[in-house]
């Protein structure tokens, strides 16, 4: 943490940097991706409050472990495919 | 610039203009409507913030998750501040210093907007600046540990609505927010949730569009608040909807249209029973307030009905 006399004025100069900190140690459970069981609508990108879910290419890649706080959303909102989930929460440390 | 199709592998082409690494909490609704919103915009954005958990548990500092031009304001002004800034704009654009399209977006908690910045905000619509107002309503003040505002609907339990022997939760019905601004006869007025994502994007370009004031209501929820589990926030928005308690609708110049009619309209109960701030509620000696509750839906659903078909019924006579 910086002193008083070493801090920028007013402001937070770096936009995003947010992105350097590590949210996921909050997770009490943690998602897995079943990706053969992935169509690919991308429910959990658009819902993830974290941003927590990658993307590229307009392809669903991997969960953002850094940032994901486990709360489920995505899993709950997966629609999958043949009633089979693509996502399933664990109990972290398990 | 051609417009991003309203399709979620073309936007996911875009960049997400609110990172990762915020503490607002675990499934906190706020930020997904958030991204939805800075998703949705096609030109670049100036925000200003009302305090609240949104603008605390974003920009903790040394930190942000913003990645555009942000302005943290007290409480009670975050209209009057966009104002400013958009005013300073159009005075720069004259001079020729910006030539650039710029939009300006303020963000408002329900506290923020309901009540403690509702004259500011109200001042701001009447004098017409080119700005869009976005409340992201949870229903209390949650960030000082959930207390009712004008938002909080009947029956609530909060802190200062502690439902116990002596109240059953909060004993007055919310404000009609949405409708209050309608009143202001701005441009542009709507409402929506995250759980319905093209809905509340295809809202946010419309309220950019707009040369004025647009105002746009989303109700986003907040699961220490409500009493939920972390995974709930999409699902209760969409439960409010069903029901008809948050029903999603917009005024275009005045002009009524609801966005979505229910194929069957879900009982009130289906939202409430699945939210710890109103579990009194389903203790007997407080059925009627789950009958009240049912009756404000009503009234407010079936007015918007009516209202609807008068303006078709208008324009159909004005076709002839
Ligand atoms: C004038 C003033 N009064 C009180 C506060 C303390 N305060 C900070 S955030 C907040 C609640 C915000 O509620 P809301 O706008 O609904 O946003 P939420 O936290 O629910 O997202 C309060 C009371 C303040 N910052 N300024
Ligand atoms: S569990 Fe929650 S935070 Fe983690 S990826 Fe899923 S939606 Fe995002
Ligand atoms: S919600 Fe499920 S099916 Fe859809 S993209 Fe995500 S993991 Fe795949
Ligand atoms: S208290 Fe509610 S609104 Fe605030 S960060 Fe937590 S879930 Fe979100
Ligand atoms: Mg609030």
């Amino acid at each position: 943490m910086k002193g008083w006399r070493e801090l920028e004025i007013g402001a937070i100069t770096e936009a995003g940097s947010a992105d350097s900190y590590n949210t996921g140690s909050w997770r009490a459970f943690r998602p897995r991706w079943i990706e053969e069981n992935c169509i690919q609508c991308l429910f959990c990108w658009i819902y993830c409050p974290d941003s927590a879910i990658t993307v590229k290419d307009g392809k669903r890649g991997e969960f953002d472990y850094n940032h994901c706080k486990g709360c489920g959303i995505c899993a709950m909102e997966c629609p999958g495919k043949k009633g089979k989930k693509a996502i399933v929460m664990e109990e972290e440390g398990k | 610039m051609s417009t991003t199709p309203l399709r979620l592998k073309e936007l996911s082409k875009k960049k997400v203009l609110l990172t990762g690494g915020h503490r607002l909490c675990s499934g906190c609704g706020a930020p997904i409507a958030i991204r939805q919103i800075l998703l949705a915009a096609e030109m670049p954005i100036v925000a200003a913030n009302a305090t609240g958990c949104l603008e605390v548990s974003t920009t903790i500092y040394p930190y942000s998750a913003w990645k555009i031009p942000w302005i943290h304001t007290a409480f009670e002004n975050a209209a009057a501040t966009i104002s400013g800034v958009e005013a300073m704009y159009r005075a720069l654009k004259k001079k020729g210093r910006i030539t650039e399209r710029i939009k300006f977006i303020a963000f408002g908690g329900d506290g923020g907007t309901y009540d403690i910045g509702f004259q500011s905000l109200s001042g701001a619509m009447e004098r017409g600046h080119d700005i869009v107002y976005i409340c992201y309503d949870n229903e209390a003040y949650m960030n000082t540990g959930i207390q009712r505002s004008s938002a909080t609907p009947l029956g609530a339990n909060t802190t200062t609505s502690p439902a116990g022997s002596v109240i059953p939760g909060k004993m007055q019905p919310r404000k009609n927010l949405t409708k209050i601004m309608v009143a202001h006869g701005i441009p542009y007025v709507a409402q929506t949730t995250p759980a319905h994502w093209r809905d509340l994007m295809t809202k946010v370009r419309k309220a950019l569009e707009v040369d004025g004031p647009a105002f746009i209501n989303i109700l986003a929820s907040c699961n220490r608040g409500w009493r939920t589990p972390t995974d709930r926030a999409i699902q209760d928005s969409k439960l409010a909807v069903d029901t008809c308690f948050w029903p999603l609708y917009e005024y275009e110049n005045g002009r009524l249209t609801i966005n979505y009619k229910p194929k069957e309209k879900k009982p009130v109960v289906e939202f409430l029973k699945t939210q710890g701030r109103f579990k009194h509620l389903f203790s007997p000696q407080n059925e009627y307030l789950l009958e009240r509750a049912q009756e404000i839906v009503d009234k407010e659903w079936e007015a918007l009905l009516r209202e609807e078909a008068m303006w078709k019924a208008e324009e159909e006579k004005k076709e002839q």
